[in-house]
């Protein structure tokens, strides 16, 4: 306990839920703060930059599925994100893995002779594998060769972006394209439905929730669940318990990578009907997923709010670009920033803090002391 | 193309793509060695990049860029010092969003600056004896640039402060066990704090090489995972300054071979060999237990009175 005048600072060993919403919102709040300073010294008034961006997303029925489709994939990594993390595997290869699923997915869509009503669930399956291999690897790496997860999974997304692109500007570009770096466009039978007008992918929202669901119920009820909690809390434990740590690693990071896979093939399937440069293939989301998971708390339910959060700032992102003509990197700043923020209130989840009148000061300094 | 040429052709190659790095690890080294991780280095670098194109072509003078780049660095370290240091935050998720701030941020200022090439990019010297050397004075002291003779040096006394001195022993004390360092009389929090800082402004220099001298343009995300190539690097560098060197030679050394092999090879293969390397050489320091030198205390934050 310390004491700083009449404000008494209490240690608490978990915090409440009131208290982890209550300053998740006010780092939000003071991003937004910072945010105004940036929009201001860009040039453009901040008021006017917030209501056209409130006006834009959450005003429109447009603006609202453009934030739902960007949810979808940063729920999928972002789910896988926060059994990573539980684990406290550094999986920052999201985007590497969602790309890898995208790859899988373009395969099937195009050069497995596959069609017909099971070829979009093939497609869904060879994403998910695609997306785990990618990230088993690092897990093999570094529970076998201490090689860093952070370095790897990074690493690992140069690699499969490269890969991306070798494949497009080479074996797999399209014929037809005319010489563009795109493939051919998928057939009919590989496209996803969309909700009425919109570019909501359906299917791959309802795997989403259902995979932030099943997450939750493995985190909490299974064998497995607690073996990731107790290798995440206390390797030490874990190690005494006889937990394996590559058993843990290679299924988290399955899953981790899995679903991120499963992204990926939304994004080609659902949105651009082909393989094309990585970078338009996926805006970071495997990157904002990171965000996404740690504003979750390692709940996998609430990676469903916070992935619709980040929507809105990437919907947000592409209404600032067209309307107050500033680049899309905005939204880097911004998360950046968010991030930042969140780690900062992070301090103050952890006391308490009240106010003492002057007639009980002595009763808490005495109390202090012993 | 005798074999005397081609050894001196690939170490020159080596050295020129590997003065950012050299520049970026010795900097991480003392933050780390201080036992502070900063993932920062890519948006340090990328703010350290713009900073130094924008002012040389502003002021036509390169140098007075690579300071500002320096400054620039030093200032975001700065941030990242704050949180992991004072608020005790996770180092890791401290430094992803100096990353992608960073990243953000020049993208954002950037705009203005892409698709001009610098007026006056930062010369080249030889140095008069070294480059009579046979061999070695062609590859090491002929025709690079300041930058990269300037790294040397600075390995070597970087080298020398961290295990001769006073000030090396106080570093590494507060990195190895931070209650002891606190105990003798060192203040934990501001070594850490200098530590980072100083990580900032090399990272920031080894960015400002990339736009005022190796390219010498400014373009978005110019530093293409270069950050986390320095962090991998450190760690095979078993966080020696000396051996940083090597490591970069090394590292630009397969790098250049590469681009050997380019006959053979679609080009989209040899631009992810980096990036292979860099888990290469991570898992064959695995190989090699390199993880005995990394500091006890890395990546915890510390509290005094607590253990």
């Amino acid at each position: 306990m310390k004491r700083l005048g009449p404000f008494v600072f209490e240690r608490r060993l978990a915090p409440t839920r009131a208290a982890i919403l209550g300053y998740s919102l006010l780092a939000i709040l003071a991003a937004l703060i910072v945010m105004s300073f940036i929009f201001w010294a860009y040039g453009v008034s901040p008021i006017k930059a917030y209501s056209v961006i409130g006006r834009t997303t959450l005003g429109s029925r447009f603006g609202l599925m453009e934030i739902l489709r960007r949810a979808i994939p940063l729920l999928l990594c972002g789910v896988g994100l926060v059994i990573a993390f539980r684990a406290k595997f550094w999986n920052i290869g999201a985007e590497g893995q969602l790309l890898a699923g995208a790859v899988a997915a373009t395969w099937v869509a195009l050069f497995s002779g596959v069609s017909g009503p099971m070829k979009l669930p093939l497609m869904f399956v060879l994403g998910f594998a695609a997306g785990a291999v990618w990230g088993i690897i690092p897990a093999l790496l570094k529970v076998k060769l201490q090689v860093n997860d952070v370095i790897s999974t990074l690493m690992m997304n140069y690699i499969m972006a490269y890969f991306v692109k070798w494949l497009i500007y080479g074996p797999w570009r399209g014929p037809t394209m005319r010489g563009f770096a795109y493939t051919d466009l998928f057939p009919r039978d590989a496209w996803l439905p969309l909700i009425r007008h919109s570019k909501v992918h359906w299917p791959t929202l309802v795997i989403g929730i259902a995979a932030a669901v099943l997450a939750a119920l493995i985190l909490s009820r299974t064998r497995l669940g607690y073996e990731i909690r107790v290798v995440g809390d206390s390797p030490d434990a874990a190690h005494y318990a006889g937990i394996s740590f590559l058993g843990v690693s290679l299924w988290v990071m399955l899953l981790s990578g899995g679903l991120a896979g499963l992204a990926g093939v939304g994004e080609v399937a659902g949105i651009h009907h082909r393989l094309l440069e990585p970078d338009h293939v996926s805006l970071g989301y495997g990157y904002t997923a990171i965000i996404v998971a740690w504003l979750a708390r390692g709940s996998p339910l609430a990676a469903i709010i916070t992935s619709l959060l980040f929507g809105l700032i990437f919907a947000a992102g592409d209404e600032i670009k067209v309307t107050l003509q500033m680049p899309f990197q905005i939204t880097g700043v911004f998360n950046g920033l968010i991030l930042f923020f969140l780690i900062g209130v992070e301090v103050f989840l952890y006391w308490k803090i009240r106010v003492v009148r002057g007639g009980k000061e002595t009763e808490w300094a005495g109390k202090a002391g012993s | 193309m005798g074999w005397e040429s081609w050894i001196v052709d690939t170490l020159r190659r080596a050295l020129a793509y590997g003065t950012p790095l050299l520049w970026g690890t010795l900097g991480e080294i003392y933050a780390e060695r201080a036992g502070v991780v900063n993932l920062g280095v890519e948006g340090m670098m990328i703010l350290g990049a713009l900073s130094a194109f924008a002012v040389a072509q502003s002021t036509g003078n390169p140098w007075i860029g690579v300071l500002a780049a320096a400054v620039v660095g030093g200032l975001a370290a700065l941030i990242h010092a704050f949180f992991s240091v004072t608020l005790r935050a996770n180092q890791y998720v401290s430094g992803l969003a100096l990353t992608i701030f960073g990243l953000g941020l020049s993208g954002l200022l950037g705009t203005s600056w892409v698709g001009i090439s610098l007026k006056n990019p930062l010369p080249k010297a030889t140095i008069p004896g070294l480059s009579r050397i046979p061999i070695l004075g062609d590859a090491l002291f002929r025709d690079h640039s300041y930058l990269t003779y300037i790294g040397l040096f600075l390995a070597v006394v970087l080298w020398f402060v961290l295990y001769k001195t006073r000030w090396g022993i106080s570093i590494r004390s507060v990195g190895e066990s931070p209650s002891t360092a606190d105990a003798m009389g060192i203040n934990v929090f501001l070594v850490r704090y200098l530590c980072v800082i100083f990580g900032g402004v090399l990272a920031g220099v080894a960015g400002g090489f990339l736009s005022v001298e190796y390219r010498p343009s400014w373009t978005e995300g110019m530093t293409a995972g270069m950050g986390w190539i320095v962090i991998a690097l450190t760690i095979f560098a078993a966080w020696d300054p000396l051996q940083a060197v090597g490591g970069v030679v090394l590292f630009g050394g397969l790098y250049h071979l590469a681009y050997r092999l380019q006959r053979w090879f679609p080009p989209e293969f040899l631009k992810l060999m980096p990036y292979a390397f860099a888990i290469l050489v991570l898992a064959v320091a695995g190989l090699r237990k390199v993880r005995r030198g990394a500091p006890a205390a890395l990546g915890l934050p510390y509290v005094r009175g607590q253990r």
